[in-house]
């Protein structure tokens, strides 16, 4: 099994993620993780789902998918030719005593402080999920209270744009 | 993958002569309001152009319906459709009351599968809308263009668990090809004409329209045709070129190669086409349980149905293979078996307008996506082209081997030993005196498979039955609805006892309504197929079916009684020598339906079997019994 970004354009209709998700649910196929938000042209998202999935299978997804009436385009982006990001925020125990140390170790990965309060601060870091994984593991050592991942976020390289071509093609 | 040429709906309106008319069609005069669109517009139906006109939610729905060219609706009215309902009985369309909303949806089904036009069915909200859902996935797991309209509670209302409220979409969200709520009555007219186009075009399939009480009460402004707008939906028609030239360069290569026909080569209309390659290429044709008729029957290079039950023939053609020219079919487990020992040999060329169900069980060597109607004739030419350079294969060793297994393993049965007749000897007859004219529906278990195997089918559409889904109950409903498609033709529903008894209420339907369908009990007093199991793998332990309807039990319900009930001749047939004259007294009779309880014997069995979980070359021709297989295997 390996690991596939797929960047899908939706139409912005009720019951799009829906329709998704149970399509994912019905075929037995494995969301690792699943973003959707609006795109530069209204009326249009962008869904970037992460499957683990061989060869045949991710076939088998993409033409499943691409089936659903609200499914304008998939692309399948790989880890050379994309920007894949994810997005953490982390509630870690910090007291007067260790504060400086969780901050500095937030620091080493570009992370930012966003919330403090007596005995926590709350971590806020975007990143390769390796990254973020290994931020994790230096945090944890000082008590981690919660975490809230986001989806991957993915984003080819270079100048050309997803749905510029999907909408003129359509 | 094959790419083909993608076809835009949403280009095609954009460049449709309605739609770039749209801003003058609002100047015209009311009067004036007949004009046609170009052929190419997505809209179905005449595309008449009618100007701005003000009307409530419900008027449109049934003004769409009739713009859309929908002559017959099968439905049963409830509280949330009941505005819809009035204009209704204003209309030309033809509404056909069924007693129960599966037997609407199947009606609708059979419509479908021998007119090739859009079923129609309506129902209310909440238990209505879910006696649909039935039948909506069978039409899901055998592409039958089908739209789905149902009454949903008002859209404040809507999540608050209010009366008769279900949440149908998100029901039949997996087992539809689309479907729309509707909350905003202008969104009715486009709404319409898109479900119309979705079910019709690339794979057909069901579509669901559920529309709010209010928005089917609410004032909107009607203008036709509408614009389509599906920017994710594509469906490729045209083969690619380049595909099409391998596969006939695979074909032209082989030296056992074998037709593969499903049932999209009849949703396409391509059995002419279908005809003109076989022909051509000289190749065995297998016509899969969706595609009897298709090729016809009595054609010499038809070897039979492949599949579970199918002939040792059309099996062992298949298994046997070196090239499997794949049309309008799915490699369903019904017809494969064991995947991995199915066709070992063969090459795979795959041709279907779905481009998902191609390499999803057996991987295609030749990919094409493309509606068969398209591809075929493409596929002939490029084969002549090809057999003009490189020659006709010989494929005489091939058809010596297949015509020695038809005559060895020809299809057949054996009598009873309790004394009851055959039933397989009843549909036999039913077939032979009726004629490959008539439309043959089935239910589902061994009185289908028999039904499959023993009438000779000669043409498209004279068929129809519940093959993916294997909905019990289907044949009587889906007669009815076979029935005002074709109504001059003579109508068999073809039934077990169990079927019978889930759906035969649309007896009423057929008898009020004057849609003499003939049905055919086949009794054997039990749940059949299952019953076969049990004597095969269950050591004849015959738990829960016995159905107590057959000889020497106390027959509830007597079948003869229950058609009088419902208003029609009824028979009984019980000996060999009446079977004849039985039927042929049912198709004297033409001013009401017929039931007729054919008692026949619970212990046969349908022969040949391949048993679930082994490979396609266990074929049994009879209990233990595989064929002899020549030393060239």
């Amino acid at each position: 099994m390996s690991r596939h970004t797929l960047s899908v354009l939706v139409e912005d209709k009720p019951g799009v993620l829906t329709r998704v998700a149970s399509l994912f649910a019905r075929r037995a196929f494995n969301i690792n993780s699943l973003a959707v938000g609006p795109t530069e042209v209204p009326g249009i998202s962008r869904m970037t789902v992460v499957v683990d999935a061989d060869g045949d299978l991710i076939e088998q997804v993409t033409k499943q998918l691409n089936k659903l009436v609200n499914v304008i385009k998939i692309v399948e982006l790989t880890s050379e030719s994309s920007v894949q990001r994810d997005h953490i925020l982390v509630k870690v125990r910090a007291d007067a005593a260790t504060r400086l140390q969780v901050t500095q170790a937030a620091d080493l990965f570009r992370a930012s402080v966003v919330d403090v309060s007596t005995d926590s601060v709350v971590i806020e870091a975007t990143g390769h999920p390796e990254k973020l994984t290994a931020l994790l593991s230096v945090l944890e050592p000082f008590g981690i209270r919660e975490i809230v991942q986001s989806g991957t976020l993915a984003v080819g390289r270079g100048s050309r744009s997803m749905s510029d071509r999907a909408l003129r093609s359509a | 993958m094959s790419k083909g040429s993608p076809i835009s709906p949403s280009l095609m309106a954009s460049k449709s002569a309605g739609a770039a008319k749209a801003p003058e069609r609002v100047d015209k005069p009311a009067e004036a309001g007949v004009d046609t669109a170009a052929a190419a517009s997505p809209v179905l139906g005449p595309n008449n152009v009618v100007p701005p006109t003000v009307m409530t939610g419900s008027e449109a729905i049934v003004r769409s319906l009739e713009e859309l060219g929908v002559d017959d609706i099968f439905g049963l009215p409830g509280g949330a459709i009941l505005p819809t309902y009035d204009p209704l009985m204003a209309s030309k369309m033809n509404h056909v009351l069924v007693r129960h909303e599966q037997g609407a949806g199947h009606a609708a089904q059979g419509y479908a599968m021998v007119t090739g036009r859009v079923g129609v069915c309506i129902a209310t909200s909440g238990p209505g809308a879910t006696n649909l859902v039935t039948a909506i996935m069978d039409a899901h797991m055998d592409s039958v263009p089908l739209v789905a309209i149902t009454g949903q509670v008002s859209s404040g209302v809507i999540g608050t668990d209010a009366f008769q409220e279900a949440d149908i979409v998100g029901i039949t969200m997996p087992i539809t090809k689309h479907s729309f709520l509707v909350t905003d009555p202008n969104d009715i007219p486009h709404v319409m004409a898109e479900a119309f186009h979705l079910a019709s075009t690339g794979r057909p399939g069901p579509v669901l329209v559920d529309v709010a009480k209010d928005a089917q009460q609410g004032q909107m402004t009607f203008s036709w045709p509408p614009k389509i707008d599906l920017p994710g939906y594509r469906p490729v028609v045209r083969g690619h070129n380049k595909q099409v030239r391998e596969a006939a360069k695979l074909i032209s290569a082989a030296s056992k190669p074998v037709l593969y026909v499903g049932g999209g080569v009849s949703k396409a209309h391509a059995s002419a086409e279908l005809r003109e390659l076989a022909e051509l290429t000289g190749a065995p044709v297998v016509t899969t349980l969706m595609a009897r008729g298709v090729f016809p029957d009595s054609h010499p290079q038809h070897v039979g149905m492949p599949g579970m039950h199918g002939t040792v023939s059309a099996v062992t053609a298949l298994q046997q293979a070196d090239l499997l020219v794949t049309l309008g079919a799915r490699f369903d487990d019904r017809v494969t078996g064991v995947l991995k020992t199915f066709a070992p040999n063969a090459k795979v060329i795959h041709a279907d307008i779905d481009p998902a169900e191609i390499s999803k069980n057996r991987t295609a060597d030749v990919p094409i996506v493309g509606s068969v109607k398209e591809i075929i004739p493409e596929l002939t030419e490029a084969v002549r082209t090809q057999f003009g350079t490189s020659g006709t294969p010989d494929l005489a060793n091939w058809w010596a081997f297949l015509n020695n297994l038809k005559e060895t393993y020809p299809l057949g049965w054996t009598e009873p030993e309790d004394g009851l007749s055959a039933p397989q000897r009843v549909i036999e007859r039913i077939g032979a005196l009726t004629g490959p004219e008539g439309i043959y529906v089935a239910g589902v278990g061994q009185h289908q498979m028999w039904a499959a195997q023993f009438i000779k089918y000669e043409r498209p559409h004279a068929w129809l039955n519940s093959g993916g889904a294997g909905t019990m109950g289907y044949a009587v409903p889906a007669a009815m609805g076979a029935k005002v498609g074709e109504p001059d033709r003579v109508v068999w529903a073809i039934d077990g006892d169990g079927c019978f008894q889930m759906t035969n209420q649309e007896l009423a339907t057929c008898a009020i309504n004057n849609i003499p369908i003939k049905v055919a009990v086949i009794n054997n007093s039990s749940l059949g197929m299952v019953r076969q199991w049990q004597t095969l793998f269950y050591e004849g332990r015959y738990s829960n079916t016995d159905l107590n309807t057959g000889h020497e039990t106390i027959r509830i319900p007597d079948f003869v009684k229950l058609g009088e009930a419902y208003g029609c001749a009824s028979f009984r047939c019980e000996r060999d020598e009446d079977i004849d004259a039985t039927i042929q007294k049912a198709l004297e009779i033409n001013d009401r339906p017929v039931v007729i309880d054919f008692v026949v014997s619970p212990d046969s069995m349908v022969w040949p079997m391949v048993p679930a979980g082994v490979s396609n070359d266990q074929i049994q021709v009879a209990r233990n019994m595989t064929p002899e297989w020549e030393e060239e295997d």
